[in-house]
């Protein structure tokens, strides 16, 4: 039995060793193929030997800001709520429902913000938005990373000692103040840790992107225009007729830009373990 | 014999004088056939009794008698409790503390609770200090309550050279010291201690009990304790908590005798007061 074991977790080492020497050495004769001041300059077209790496992740940051700037108070207003206001019976109400949320496929969400968002809120507003909009992907994005947030945000804080929240209670604090004052600052490392998940999430995720903000190569930091983002420009390259295939520069840059979004996601999630070991506040 | 601390903070609209049924000069807290029930069973009926100013009175009595409970009426701490509802009537200077008008987080800022476990929040001392007042909007003069009630509590010596360490870096004795020093910074009337120091060692104990005899001259004490030594070392007044158990296995409180401790500890009225303090059960 304890070899059956240890094969399997051998074999899933050993898949996420081979996926990253494979990224690594496509990557590298991505990066030998072409000139380095091109990641600058002239779009993403790599069809046509254009590969502005800029622009990619600039609409990535741009979505991902826009979805933080959206999740993380709604998020954590939730939490306070399901974790400090609600009665017993409403939280095991709401919490599944959030959990619902988490559970909608992300092409969905790619579909209500392209067919809703889009037209109901940005156009609404900003009559100069394009139909294919880095705002509405970003608050696509922002919806499917609200749960995220909101539990794990909860959870931080529905671990903090009661006994704490009496202390706040017995010296004449109301709610409000021992929400803000007591429960967050203790479940502060759990908190830190539920937003940079969800920006993770929110670099990785492609379905919302793909159909909301378009794959339009120019770099562009104006929200109300589209843009293709990092996991936009894989799918892009990687499905349809016209995909690429062998010894180019475009069917490499595949692989450069799976190991960009490796590289971030690995490094926030370091980050994140990090204030999570950093700031545990022992009670 | 009453205190002048006037009550009218609590709120606006009860008049003191407007309670007939009750005299305000028997004590500054004062409970007539209270009543709590968890659900639909009394974890403590038909309560009587009345705390003197200036003195401690301690709540003794066997496990689930329901002296915790009764402590945690006196600041409606039993209100954060959904099932918990209180009958009767409880007046703190006169004033009905469970009458509609009365805001229980004024009540909690006259009457402050010390608990059995430190608990002191994972912030600096100073913060823990000044937590009271900074959530009652009071932004001056932190520096000088910091220091007053440290030293009010035994630990300004102690700590005057780490203001801004962590309090969770602090012994438990010194973190229940703090905790004192936190209940009176928001400057109370009346403070509640449950169990203070049952999670302490010997000498850590009798520092609180020297630090609750220092306090009683500002302040009016009730303690719930579990040991009687410390009952009988450091209380004026004693209240002695009996449970009974009913057939379906619930337990309510009731209780027994209340009278100066030197009465109940040397010839009390009841026979279960007697077995109790003599260690008979419990």
């Amino acid at each position: 039995m304890r070899r059956t074991f240890l094969g399997a977790a051998v074999f899933s080492v050993a898949i996420s060793v081979a996926i990253i020497v494979s990224l690594i050495g496509e990557a590298g004769s991505f990066l030998d193929k072409i000139d380095f001041s091109q990641f600058f300059a002239d779009g993403w077209f790599p069809r046509r030997g254009r590969f502005q790496v800029m622009a990619l992740i600039a609409h990535s940051a741009i979505i991902t800001g826009v979805a933080v700037v959206l999740a993380v108070p709604l998020g954590i207003g939730s939490a306070i709520y399901l974790s400090e206001y609600a009665r017993s019976g409403t939280r095991r109400l709401l919490k599944p429902a959030l959990e619902v949320l988490a559970g909608v496929p992300s092409v969905v969400l790619g579909v209500f913000a392209l067919n809703f968002i889009t037209p109901q809120l940005v156009k609404r507003m900003f009559s100069t938005a394009e139909t294919s909009n880095l705002l509405a992907a970003g608050l696509g994005v922002g919806i499917l990373i609200v749960p995220l947030v909101a539990s794990i945000s909860e959870d931080a804080m529905r671990a903090v000692p009661d006994s704490l929240r009496q202390a706040a209670y017995g010296l004449g604090a109301k709610p409000w103040h021992v929400s803000l004052r007591v429960v967050v600052p203790a479940a502060l490392s759990g908190i830190v840790a539920a937003i940079i998940l969800a920006v993770s999430r929110a670099i990785g995720e492609t379905m919302v992107v793909a159909l909301a903000a378009g794959n339009a190569g120019i770099l562009s930091v104006n929200p109300l225009e589209g843009g293709i983002t990092l996991t936009g420009a894989i799918a892009a390259l990687a499905i349809g007729s016209d995909q690429v295939a062998g010894d180019n520069a475009a069917f490499q840059s595949l692989f450069f830009i799976g190991l960009l979004l490796f590289v971030m996601t690995f490094v926030l999630n370091i980050i994140s373990e990090r204030v999570v070991r950093r700031y545990r506040q022992r009670y | 014999m009453t205190s002048r601390m006037p009550a009218q903070h609590l709120s606006e609209t009860v008049d003191p004088q407007s309670s007939d049924s009750v005299d305000p000069d028997a004590g500054i807290l004062v409970a007539r056939d209270l009543t709590v029930h968890y659900g639909s069973f009394p974890a403590i009926k038909d309560v009587s009794m009345a705390v003197q100013p200036n003195q401690i009175t301690a709540l003794i009595g066997p496990s689930g008698c329901g002296k915790s409970t009764m402590l945690r009426c006196f600041n409606r701490m039993n209100d954060l409790i959904e099932s918990a509802a209180v009958t009767g009537r409880l007046t703190y200077h006169g004033v009905d503390l469970y009458s509609p008008e009365v805001d229980p987080v004024q009540v909690r800022r006259h009457i402050g609770m010390v608990f059995q476990k430190p608990n002191p929040f994972p912030k600096s001392i100073y913060a823990n200090i000044a937590f009271g007042a900074k959530i009652a909007g009071i932004k001056t003069g932190l520096d000088q309550l910091v220091e007053e009630s440290l030293t009010k509590a035994a630990l300004w010596e102690e700590v005057k050279d780490k203001l801004h360490e962590s309090a969770n870096a602090l012994s438990g004795g010194q973190q229940q010291r703090l905790c004192i020093a936190r209940a009176i910074a928001t400057s109370p009337d009346v403070v509640l201690m449950d169990e203070p120091a049952s999670a302490l060692d010997p000498i850590a104990t009798l520092r609180i009990e020297e630090l609750m005899t220092e306090l009683k001259r500002e302040y009016t004490i009730i303690v719930v304790t579990h040991n009687m030594q410390q009952a009988a070392r450091v209380s004026d007044r004693t209240a002695f908590f009996n449970v009974s158990v009913s057939d379906d296995g619930h337990r309510t409180g009731r209780l027994v005798e209340f009278d100066d401790t030197t009465t109940i500890f040397t010839n009390p009225r009841e026979k279960s007061t007697e077995d109790y303090i003599t260690g008979r059960f419990g």
